[in-house]
């Protein structure tokens, strides 16, 4: 009973600040309602006992990305959207089209897999989640970790090397 | 019932009420511990030598004219104190006060909560108080908070790098996130982390300074450059609150190097026999004695060195501190695999 509403009125607050993040006229609202968003998404994953996913999810994303977004919004000062090269009629049909892609997505995943993946949470948690998490990260699923980090870093060098042009 | 609600809250309600006296009078200790540097009295007219003066500077903070520029964004400019301040008090709720404390004559744990992530909690808390300086100083509309507030978020983030590399140390050393798990740790390998880790320490506490943009790393409020730095269009309360929140930090930092490099609440040599005397004084004792000791050293340091270069600032963060605490991770990952 209590999950339940903590899991709908937090479905509810996600969704909203979602909306308001799309909806929002000045750039830097947005972005404040994107880190209420994963405020939110954060209090959604304590309620699922994923407390350092959770303490994760503030600090990379509410703490470090959108930082930098906002940096950015307050540094170019974006008064109106960039219309330059924005057709809106050409940006609705891709909306639709992307919005379609979500809808089969969802209808495949609903009808096909409809059996519910098994629950390990909960109660076969141990609290320490921390040390399984490691484990797994560090042990079972050491290559893909490392080739996710190499990824990350060709793209800061990337990032780099297409902001200096003389190094 | 009683255990799950009503305890809790009112711990929280205690450590609140202590937070907020306790920024009351670290702000007339700095002014007096100023004073006795530069050989001055510091305040002594409200009260016998000054100690009513904080009840006079917040009745001062409350009835002042709460003024928003004209120009400002008026729902941020309102929600960045908040912001910056909320961040601030909740971090206290995993900080380890004591192992346990007799209140009302009934012993419980000195915490308010002991979760298994609780240093990141700390850090991910302290990673939101950002958005408060920034956005103050963008919302504003003006040029001085709006540059205060890019120095303060750039420092912020760079010395936040440093930190945690400190904390990394801590944790391979304890072998839990816990709060009071760090604490017990230290009990049972006999050595305050202080002394095993001596360049972390020094780190976190330079890293500490310049998080709470305290002097030497003043940058963000230096007056000849910025006027008051990110808070310059604010006033009364909302002023307050930036006040309150840089005041809270500090105290958090204090305490998160108490219970992670000073043994948090256990007296000095618990495991020899000869100084058990030292144990009749109460856990939470020590830990505040601890941590007024950190707090004394920041006011200390802020009468003592002048504030750096902004350039010099970075290159320290940058070349010095971020390599070291990489460095020292990987020496304490060597030693732990080697002895």
């Amino acid at each position: 009973m209590v999950e339940a509403v903590a899991f709908y009125s937090l479905a509810a607050l996600i969704l909203g600040f979602g909306v308001l993040v799309v909806t929002a006229k000045s750039t830097v609202h947005s972005v404040l309602f994107l880190v209420a968003d994963f405020l939110c998404v954060a209090a959604l994953y304590v309620t699922l006992q994923a407390q350092f996913l959770a303490v994760i999810q503030v600090m990379v994303y509410a703490g470090g990305i959108v930082v930098l977004y906002l940096f950015v919004v307050m540094l170019v000062n974006l008064k109106r959207p960039p219309e330059a090269h924005s057709d809106p009629r050409r940006m609705g049909r891709l909306g639709l089209v992307m919005a379609a892609a979500v809808m089969v997505e969802l209808v495949a995943i609903f009808a096909l897999g409809w059996s519910k993946p098994e629950v390990t949470g909960g109660g076969g948690l141990s609290p320490n989640n921390v040390e399984q998490l490691g484990r797994l990260l560090y042990q079972d699923y050491l290559i893909p970790f490392e080739v996710a980090s190499v990824l990350l870093l060709v793209a800061m060098i990337g990032a780099i090397v297409l902001a200096k042009r003389e190094l | 019932m009683v255990e799950a609600i009503i305890l809790p809250l009112v711990k929280i309600v205690i450590v609140l009420v202590a937070v907020l006296v306790t920024v009351m009078y670290i702000v007339l200790l700095e002014r007096k511990v100023q004073a006795w540097v530069q050989v001055r009295l510091g305040p002594m007219r409200v009260g016998p030598h000054g100690i009513l003066q904080p009840l006079a500077d917040v009745l001062k903070l409350f009835v002042k004219e709460d003024i928003t520029p004209v120009k400002a964004d008026k729902w941020v400019f309102t929600a960045a104190p908040i912001i910056v301040l909320v961040p601030a008090l909740i971090a206290f709720a995993v900080i380890p006060f004591g192992k346990t404390v007799t209140l009302f004559g009934t012993t419980m744990p000195g915490y308010i909560a002991d979760v298994n992530v609780g240093l990141l909690y700390i850090v991910s808390v302290a990673g939101i108080g950002i958005y408060g300086i920034i956005l103050g100083g963008w919302s504003s509309n003006s040029k001085y908070p709006l540059l205060a507030s890019l120095r303060a978020s750039a420092q912020l983030i760079s010395y936040e790098i440093a930190v945690t590399m400190t904390l990394v140390t801590v944790i391979m050393l304890s072998g839990t996130l816990s709060m009071v798990g760090i604490v017990d740790a230290q009990l049972a390998k006999g050595w305050w982390f202080g002394f095993m880790q001596p360049v972390a320490f020094a780190i976190y506490f330079i890293g500490g300074l310049a998080e709470t943009n305290r002097a030497p790393f003043d940058l963000p409020e230096a007056e000849q450059e910025l006027v008051a730095g990110f808070h310059t269009e604010y006033s009364g309360m909302r002023f307050a609150f930036y006040f309150l929140a840089e005041y809270a930090n500090m105290i958090v930092v204090s305490t998160v190097a108490t219970t992670l490099f000073l043994g948090g609440w256990l007296a000095p040599f618990p495991n020899v026999p000869a100084l058990s005397l030292l144990g009749l004084v109460p856990g939470w004792a020590w830990f505040i004695l601890k941590t007024f000791l950190f707090l004394y050293v920041f006011l200390w340091v802020r009468a003592t060195l002048p504030r750096y270069r902004y350039d010099q600032l970075m290159r320290l963060g940058w070349k010095w501190l971020i390599p070291l605490a990489i460095l020292n991770v990987v020496v304490t990952g060597l030693l732990k695999v080697l002895v």
